[in-house]
């Protein structure tokens, strides 16, 4: 078996059993699948305790002003009992007890609510939302405008419900959901970004640990310094690769599994139609709360099924394979330059910089992806991976992507070129001051 | 035959000359002592022989000819610094540093059985590393390093960090090594091993060769004339005897007889030595002293300084 495999397979096993590979493995779909599932169920989740509340009106105005809803009850007290409410409101059955004082329109914070527990946001959003349209009305009316009732209602006629529909080159129309193309475009840069960096600091780690525990010199005894280093960058790649590819098939068979859950629960509760259609799963939900769930988060899947996803994954492995051959090469000769991880600051902070400033460059390309910055920064090497990635859902020109991959695939020819050469000497380098300087001179020293 | 050949290397790094024009000639199944103080080229030499770094002029020649890549297979290395992947387990490290210099996985575990056996070793095998003591890290560097039967053994400080057990363990291995056929090249600053196993010797001194030979020649050529002469008798007598040809440098009282040291000046032998004496004291014992390997070290390196300073 030639050498160089032999390193890969050490670089790839000795870290693939690492207990922190496996936890971020797993941990990693749960996020994903998590993503996917939470808006549905936040939206199922409303509150669904009943509670009575009291209300003692002083100014006798307001009386049944508020309205009941399914969960909330709202008793109106006679001015006898404010006396003793705040001692006995919970012996009563109240939540919570409000109090108006004065008029509302003179004294806007005249209103307040007393309970032992936190009111949720949705009680005072309830409260206020009822007195301020009463209010509300009150000053309409006193306007004393003919026919207001009816303006009214045709001015909240007007909506608009924009929806995008993606032409697909075969002329189908798809419907799009722009929130969902900008979630997956974040969700590509910040991968990428993350990816990068984690595996790009490893390589520089490992090669680090190489020089310091001195088995660098044994190592470059049997092999030539370029191997080794070459088969840790690729090894780690692989390492990298596998976690991605786990947390894909993970999160796509936990999304799938989730998916069946639902769709069966959906169709099951049949029996009764009480509450409206809704109609993603095709079955006809009753149970509210499972129904509502079920139905959300099947439409997030729908739409995300609507995203070229194979394609875009064979782009993200591309993107990602050319950031990390273009980091982990300076990050290789970072490693073999220093002896300790102290004095790579220094060091590693220019290296890290343009990839810092393609996230940044990466939130205007959410917004606008094909401005001028946006296009441009996908076209730099340095920043390219994590920016056209963002660019990726909104589907860019062809011609810029293969562009941007070119100059990609020749900038970590020549890094990894470059990192050869200053790591090849500085393996071997101790308890020396390491500057720009001292590079270069490697840099050159090596040429001979 | 000569089995290692290093032909007028130079290597000079950014700043400085490592070596220049160093010669070097290693007969086949010797044991060779590559010495010089710290900063000579010594290590620069040895990586160079590796491969691990190239000449910038000059050639090695392995074996009757060129050295060339896969020749590393049939090179074993300790260098001075060494290590191991701490987190690794022994018995894992040891298989991939086999597998590095070509071994088959197979041959690999068999062969570190072997070792692992003799040097009683084998409860390491499922320890990690960072586990073990810095000399029973050495002695696995030791065996992960002959493994894999190179012809030539090349050992930079091998004693350091050992303790006199296992320095001597790792002596007799060495003299086991050339016994079955192996050329060892070593560079040691410890001068009494040198003595003790080396046959010849290359005496490096601010990159360039400034002695070399078979280690017993150059004790030879570098001698006093010095005689240690034990015997029974009256002391004073023989200095007044000795006056003219010889020169009494020291006397010492040992347990029951006394010991001379006697320099033979202008052409005075053994033999005129007992002829003298022979009938005041009774001879005990006689001996030419030769200098050690660290007097002539230390005399040559600060010649060869000395020279360098004057010009």
């Amino acid at each position: 078996m030639s050498k160089i495999s032999l390193i890969i397979q050490r670089e790839y096993i000795t870290r693939v059993k690492k207990k922190s590979f496996i936890v971020m493995t797993i941990i990693g779909p749960i996020l994903f699948a998590a993503m996917m599932v939470l808006p549905g169920w936040f939206a199922s989740m409303e509150d669904t305790e009943s509670k009575n509340i009291a209300v003692i009106d002083q100014t006798g105005k307001y009386n049944k002003r508020i309205k009941d809803t399914e969960y909330l009850k709202f008793s109106w007290l006679n001015q006898q009992d404010a006396g003793t409410i705040a001692q006995d409101y919970q012996d009563k059955g109240y939540t919570a007890y409000l109090v108006i004082e004065d008029d509302l329109l003179q004294k806007p914070d005249a209103a307040k609510i007393y309970s032992e527990s936190q009111i949720t946001i949705d009680v005072k959003d309830h409260i206020a939302r009822n007195l301020e349209k009463y209010l509300e009305n009150e000053k309409l009316n006193s306007y004393q405008i003919d026919g207001l009732d009816a303006i009214i209602k045709d001015i909240h006629s007007v909506d608009i419900k924009l929806k995008t529909i993606k032409l697909s080159e075969d002329g189908s129309e798809k419907e799009s959901s722009t929130e969902l193309v900008m979630i997956a475009a974040i969700i590509f840069a910040m991968m990428i970004y993350m990816f990068v960096l984690i595996y790009g600091m490893q390589v520089m780690r490992g090669i680090m640990e190489e020089k310091v525990s001195r088995i660098v010199e044994v190592i470059v005894s049997s092999v030539k310094p370029f191997q080794l280093m070459m088969g840790k960058i690729i090894g780690i790649a692989l390492v990298a690769l596998t976690q991605f590819m786990l947390w894909v098939i993970l999160t796509v068979s936990i999304v799938s599994v989730l998916h069946a859950v639902f769709a069966s629960d959906a169709s099951t509760f049949t029996a009764n139609n009480q509450v409206e259609m809704l109609g993603a799963t095709g079955g006809q939900p009753t149970d509210a709360q499972v129904s509502e769930f079920a139905a959300g988060f099947n439409n997030i899947i729908d739409k995300v099924l609507s995203l070229d996803l194979i394609g875009s994954l064979v782009l993200f492995v591309f993107y990602f394979l050319g950031g990390y051959l273009l980091y982990a090469s300076l990050f290789a000769a970072i490693g073999a330059a220093l002896d300790n991880e102290a004095d790579s600051q220094q060091f590693v902070m220019p290296v890290m910089m343009p990839l810092i400033l393609s996230i940044y460059v990466a939130m205007a390309a959410f917004r606008n992806p094909t401005g001028d910055i946006a296009v441009w920064f996908s076209m730099i090497p340095f920043t390219s991976p994590v920016v056209m990635m963002a660019r990726i859902p909104f589907q860019p020109p062809i011609w810029q992507i293969i562009v941007s991959m070119l100059l990609l695939i020749g900038t970590f020819i020549l890094t990894t070129w470059f990192a050869g050469r200053i790591y090849r000497t500085g393996i071997l380098m101790y308890g020396k001051k390491v500057s720009y300087k001292e590079l270069w001179k490697w840099f050159k020293y090596s040429g001979r | 035959m000569m089995f290692l050949e290093a032909k007028r290397v130079v290597k000079k790094y950014a700043n400085h000359l490592a070596l220049n024009e160093v010669d070097l000639q290693v007969p086949a199944n010797s044991i060779y002592g590559l010495l010089g103080p710290n900063g000579a080229g010594k290590t620069t030499l040895i990586r160079i022989i590796n491969q691990i770094t190239g000449p910038d002029s000059g050639e090695i020649i392995f074996n009757g000819r060129t050295l060339q890549s896969n020749d590393v297979q049939r090179i074993g290395y300790l260098p001075e610094e060494r290590g191991l992947y701490k987190k690794m387990k022994v018995g894992e490290q040891a298989i991939y540093l086999a597998r590095m210099k070509g071994l088959s996985r197979h041959d690999a575990i068999k062969k570190l059985k072997y070792w692992f056996e003799k040097f009683e070793i084998q409860p390491w095998w499922d320890k990690k590393v960072e586990e073990l003591s810095k000399g029973m890290q050495q002695k696995i560097q030791f065996v992960v390093t002959v493994l894999h039967e190179p012809e030539l053994l090349i050992f930079d400080e091998p004693f350091s960090g050992f303790d006199p057990i296992n320095a001597n363990l790792l002596k007799q291995e060495i003299l086991q090594l050339k016994e079955n056929g192996a050329t060892i090249l070593f560079s040691t600053h410890n001068m009494g091993s040198v003595e003790e196993l080396c046959d010849h010797i290359t005496l490096i001194n601010q990159s360039k060769t400034i002695l070399n030979g078979q280690i017993d020649q150059i004790r030879q050529n570098y001698k006093d004339n010095l005689i240690k002469l034990d015997f029974i008798g009256d002391a004073n007598v023989i200095s007044a005897k000795l006056k003219d040809n010889f020169a009494i440098e020291n006397f010492e009282k040992v347990n029951g007889h006394q010991t001379a040291f006697v320099k033979m000046l202008h052409d005075s032998t053994i033999n005129s030595l007992i002829n003298e004496v022979i009938n005041d004291i009774e001879i005990v014992g006689l001996q030419e002293v030769l200098p050690t390997m660290n007097d002539i070290f230390i005399k040559v390196v600060e010649q060869s300084n000395l020279s360098k300073t004057q010009k």
